[in-house]
């Protein structure tokens, strides 16, 4: 090789190299502003909102003392969580004591019935916010086993929607709040068994859950079979599937998308109304410490109050993002842009 | 063909476990009788789950539950806070509760029949006394000038309704109805709050329940009306009311908040009068009397760690309380109470060691004359419809009050060492009714023993044969 062409490679490896070097410089750009879109601007509004809450709750003086600010409620979860870390010391204590009361029966006489019952103290905010999350679930899943198939039957037929959907409209917009003297009625009439398994305060809320987050399921599944493509149809009718085929291979992968949209939809509400069930009903969850604490009105209260809010945002954040995970391994059309 | 219809020759291995299984059952039975010569045996019922109102007074329930007498006893109980007295009560009656912290006037209401009708039983009052009536910021500056004053200023204690009269009186002639708020229509709280303003020459209203009018406002100057204690202080400030009587915290609450100001305490209208008891159904008590005495064993421990020492406990049980749990307010609204003083008007604190009385002065044992004052109390105020005679009141309050469970339990934790005699009133010598008491603010005698005679020394009230 003569020392033109080397030097010719050799400059145009050079350039080669200067090119990606600039075209990764501008990848790089890309990621930087991806980084900062994504991550760094949020962080700042939320420091901004922190900043003017910290600021704003320094003039507000309630009845039950200043308006607490960002670092009151973190005081506050600090607190709550030492409070079930000290209960757990309580129960382990217990559950001490109860062996050795119980051997000390079974030492004395073998026969005795010694029974090992659950901790008789009282559910930390860590063990509320599991109780609001199992019923809330409860009511979730029993609202979708109604409401799919209703949906799925009236997007596959024109008159049982017609038939139904005055019923749906007016139901719809019904308050939880008015749900709850009905169900805690009915269920008290009907519930009765001398061991329930579930406590009455549990049915109710997730009853309650169920009545107000069956709409939006039923009305986006509705929709989502009803706009199933025509040539989709045609081509079920060209092989002449059976009906249950036709709905389990085309129909329903087809309205996948619109049934998720109202599963989510559904479990939003079902957790906001979570929380207005728990407190009137005292179900042992989250709304119930909301409503405790405000009860108390000790000067912690509001801050308590507070990190309940915050916890409550949170998990509903989590739930949706959950849901909004399974919809993308469920759906099929994996190019659709789903927020 | 030969049967052999003999029994078996019996070996020796057999002989010794027939005699074994003899002596076993003979060894039983000794223990047993032994057991039946003690007076409480193991409880019946171990899982219990008793009711609660937040408020200070359910304290010997809390006391029990952390300092494990209960467990001492066998029992795990659960305390669980009710949302209001009628939730309370109901539960009681229907069994999901196997027992309350109650108003004392709520086993005799339930027995006799007004609200829903249950026999419900008390071996045991929970406290004296801790009470107060608090008005509002507006009402205590008109109420003020009216009040002597000592010589440094402050007002005069006992604050008596004389002076909310002229108050009361203006607001009807501007046509604004003068509302109180109380607990339950047949709370002690009821029962103070009338007795004050009648002796202020104020009329809280009359009941007239063979008519259906159980609001109880029936010629009255003030309309008294329910509301749940940890709502009051809320319903001061939004005006609806103007002045209530309730337990503690909720009078200190509203000092704290700077929203009314209490003018006098159920110590002052009364000297240590009953409050709330420990109340169970009769059928609880038949079916399990070892778990019913257990119980009330408890609860005697716990009232006596409270005023142990002359209050020495008191802080320990504050600090206990103010968990959100149990009653949740601020340790200093608490202890204002609690630890031997009590604040009327904001900066105005008054010594008063006995503003909550567990166990002195005899205040766990059920007196039948606690009774009979509330019975005459619902006489006067028309709960009651007629007349009745004496012997009613007495029969009614031995049917509800039950000293004589209170007696075995306590005649065990002298055994058990854990008490002195000297800790309890002579059992033998006790009647259950208290000599003549003549504390009242408007200084009337009360002689449970004569309770139509009580009736008629009453300025305003039903007495006699009156009807509403």
């Amino acid at each position: 090789m003569t020392t033109t062409t080397a030097n010719i490679r050799a400059f145009g490896r050079a350039t080669q190299g200067c090119l990606l070097e600039a075209l990764s410089l501008q990848a790089l750009g890309r990621q930087v502003r991806r980084l900062v879109q994504g991550v760094l601007i949020p962080l700042i509004a939320i420091a901004i909102f922190l900043g003017l809450w910290h600021i704003g709750a320094k003039n507000v003086q309630t009845s039950l003392g200043q308006l607490p600010g960002p670092i009151q409620v973190w005081q506050q979860a600090g607190a709550l969580y030492q409070e079930h870390r000290a209960e757990r010391v309580k129960e382990a204590a217990f559950f001490e004591r109860q062996e050795k009361r119980n051997a000390a029966k079974l030492a004395k006489n073998p026969d005795a019935k010694v029974k090992i019952r659950p901790y008789t103290g009282k559910p930390t905010f860590l063990d509320q916010i599991v109780t609001s999350l199992v019923t809330v679930a409860a009511g979730f899943v029993l609202a979708s086993l109604i409401a799919i198939p209703i949906g799925i039957a009236c997007g596959m037929s024109q008159t049982l929607y017609q038939a139904i959907n005055p019923l749906i409209q007016v139901f719809k917009p019904v308050s939880p709040l008015a749900w709850l003297p009905l169900v805690t009625m009915v269920v008290s009439a009907l519930y009765v068994t001398q061991d329930p398994a579930f406590d009455k305060s549990f049915v109710n809320s997730a009853i309650t859950v169920t009545l107000c987050c069956l709409w939006p399921t039923i009305i986006n599944t509705t929709v989502g079979v009803a706009g199933v493509s025509k040539d989709l149809l045609n081509v079920s009718q060209v092989l002449r599937l059976g009906w249950v085929t036709k709905t389990v291979k085309i129909v329903l992968p087809s309205a996948i998308p619109m049934i998720f949209t109202g599963l989510r939809l559904s479990l939003g509400i079902g957790w906001m109304v979570l929380i207005a069930a728990e407190m009137l009903a005292q179900n042992p969850g989250l709304g119930k410490f909301v409503w405790d604490e405000f009860q108390n009105g000790s000067s912690d209260s509001l801050a308590r109050i507070m990190v309940a809010v915050v916890v409550i945002g949170l998990i509903g954040f989590l739930l949706d993002r959950g849901m909004l995970a399974l919809q993308r391994q469920v759906s099929w059309d994996k190019n659709a842009v789903l927020r | 063909m030969q049967v052999n219809n003999s029994t078996p020759p019996v070996s020796a291995g057999r002989r010794f476990s027939r005699l074994a299984a003899g002596l076993t059952l003979a060894l039983t039975l000794g223990l047993a009788a032994q057991a039946a010569l003690a007076e409480v045996g193991p409880p019946e019922k171990e899982d219990l789950k008793f009711g609660f109102i937040k408020l200070t007074d359910m304290a010997p329930l809390a006391i029990a539950y952390e300092k494990q007498y209960f467990e001492d006893e066998g029992l795990y109980v659960t305390l669980e806070a009710q949302a209001n007295w009628k939730v309370l009560l109901d539960g009681v009656i229907d069994g999901q509760l196997d027992g309350a912290h109650m108003l004392a006037g709520q086993p005799l209401a339930a027995t006799i029949g007004f609200g829903t009708k249950a026999h419900i039983v008390t071996p045991f009052s929970m406290d004296l006394n801790g009470n107060g009536i608090t008005v509002s910021n507006e009402v205590w500056q008109a109420m003020k000038p009216n009040v002597p004053k000592q010589e440094d200023g402050k007002p005069q204690h006992p604050i008596k309704a004389d002076y909310l009269k002229p108050v009361v009186e203006k607001y009807k002639a501007e046509g604004k109805p003068f509302k109180m708020g109380m607990v339950f229509p047949v709370s002690t709280h009821n029962y103070e709050l009338r007795y004050w303003l009648a002796a202020g020459g104020i009329n809280p209203g009359y009941y007239a329940p063979e008519r259906g009018d159980i609001t109880g406002q029936i010629k009255a100057d003030a309309l008294l009306s329910v509301t749940p204690p940890p709502q009051m202080p809320a319903t001061l400030e939004a005006g609806t009311i103007y002045g209530y009587c309730v337990g503690e915290p909720w009078n200190q609450q509203a000092v704290f908040k700077g929203i009314g100001v209490p003018v006098v305490t159920d110590y002052e209208i009364w000297k240590d009068n009953p409050e709330k008891v420990f109340g169970m159904t009769k059928e609880f008590t038949d079916k399990y009397p070892n778990t019913t005495a257990r119980v009330v064993k408890a609860l005697i421990r716990a009232a006596k760690w409270l005023d142990d020492n002359n209050d020495a406990n008191r802080p320990e049980a504050v600090k206990i309380l103010s968990q959100p749990n149990y009653v949740g307010a601020d340790y200093e609204v608490i202890a204002n109470s609690m630890t031997g003083t009590f604040e009327y008007e904001k900066g105005d604190k008054r010594a008063l060691p006995d503003f909550n009385v567990f166990f002195r002065y005899n205040a766990t044992y059920p007196y039948y004359s606690d009774a009979v004052w509330y019975l005459t109390q619902m006489r006067r105020w028309g709960q009651i419809a007629e007349r009745k005679p004496d012997g009613w009141y007495m029969d009614t309050a031995k049917s509800v009050y039950r000293p004589d469970i209170y007696r075995k339990a306590a005649e065990e934790l002298i055994a058990d060492g854990k008490l002195k005699a000297s800790d309890f009133p002579d059992f033998d010598k006790e009647k259950g009714f208290r000599p003549p008491q003549t504390e009242f603010i408007d200084g009337i005698t009360f002689d449970g023993t004569k309770p139509n005679e009580y009736l008629e020394k009453f300025p305003i009230g039903l007495k006699g044969n009156d009807k509403v």
